[in-house]
């Protein structure tokens, strides 16, 4: 295997978990904030506004790890450097 | 596959390119500078009113509801850097039921250049609120020790601030991207529904953590003997 089918590899299979692994944590996360929220909206419907902002706001948070993921896994997949670079030095020589 | 409109250049002169990015930017600043020119050209205090000025009054008393809520006592003061925030972010997102826009917001340089927008409003209205010894003294709260936390924080959730709209911004053209490869009927529709959702959310959750940074900075001041404390505010009007 030379090292451009090794990056590959690495890149593909590296994106695949990251994006697994990345989303379990948040969705548990955001799970259970939600339905806190839903509880919290149930037993108190006159505090609709703060709790709704709050939940956005702390959703966004909890999301942004997610995301993160996501991030590194699209540069993994359609920007990776190393990948540019072994095309480069290949293109060069 | 692109992963930002930075990468459509559309006129190129030597080093000097014009990408997509900032072509869509600049079309959304006319747009909103244009537009709300030509609603409040003629204002009108009766009962009888346009119906673009309503729409305008809507929007400003929903930003101006917003930014109280979250806690800063005089939300004028702020409503116009947030209101354009708040505005930018939710036109880019929304326009994109034209065919053939890209959201400049899902671009990078887009992002991290708003997100820089608010890290260097934060600390100005901190100092215009407190004087800079007051400002600088927060980072030292609630020890001396806090102080490299308190510089990383500011520096990340700036970074946090750009990648967070960014990544959605981007997720929502390429799942739509993605998608049309596979079920081109149909499904994408719904998916740019649930994409002008998310971009309203981002546009909204942007600013209102803008306002929340700010509110963080400005807060000290609120607790003037004259004032009665926030949260003495809140107990009183509770039954």
């Amino acid at each position: 295997m030379d090292s451009m089918t090794l990056i590959a590899v690495a890149s593909i299979v590296t994106a695949g978990i990251t994006i697994a692994l990345g989303t379990i944590g948040p969705a548990l996360g955001e799970g259970r904030a939600v339905s806190t929220a839903l509880t919290s909206l149930a037993q108190q419907p006159d505090a609709a506004n703060t709790i709704t902002r709050t939940l956005f706001v702390g959703l966004a948070m909890i999301e942004s790890t997610a995301i993160y993921c996501f991030v590194v896994t699209m540069i993994l997949i359609f920007a990776n450097p190393f990948w540019n670079h072994i095309l480069t030095q290949t293109a060069g020589k | 596959m692109r992963l930002s409109p930075d990468e459509i250049i559309l006129w190129q002169y030597g080093s000097v390119k014009l990408n997509a990015t900032i072509a869509f930017t600049w079309g959304l600043m006319l747009l909103l500078a244009i537009g709300s020119k030509l609603v409040t050209r003629n204002l009108s205090t009766g009962l009888t009113r346009s119906r673009w000025q309503n729409l305008l009054e809507i929007v400003v008393t929903a930003i101006v509801r917003q930014i109280e809520d979250v806690g800063l006592a005089q939300p004028r003061r702020y409503l116009d850097f947030l209101g354009t925030l708040f505005l930018f972010v939710a036109t880019a997102s929304l326009c994109t039921v034209l065919p053939g826009y890209e959201p400049p917001t899902g671009s990078l340089s887009t992002t991290v250049a708003l997100a820089i927008c608010v890290f260097v409003a934060v600390p100005l209205y901190g100092v215009e609120e407190q004087g800079a010894g007051g400002y600088l003294k927060t980072y030292l709260k609630p020890t001396v020790v806090m102080l490299p936390f308190n510089v990383i924080s500011e520096i990340s959730r700036t970074l946090a601030l750009a990648v967070r709209l960014f990544g959605n911004m981007m997720s929502g053209a390429m799942i739509a991207g993605i998608l049309l490869t596979i079920t081109p009927f149909v499904f994408p529709i719904v998916m740019s529904l649930l994409g002008l959702l998310t971009g309203m959310v981002q546009a909204y959750i942007f600013s209102i953590l803008a306002t929340v940074y700010i509110a963080a900075a400005t807060r000290t001041r609120q607790r003037e003997p004259g004032q009665p404390p926030a949260a003495a505010a809140l107990t009183a009007k509770a039954p």
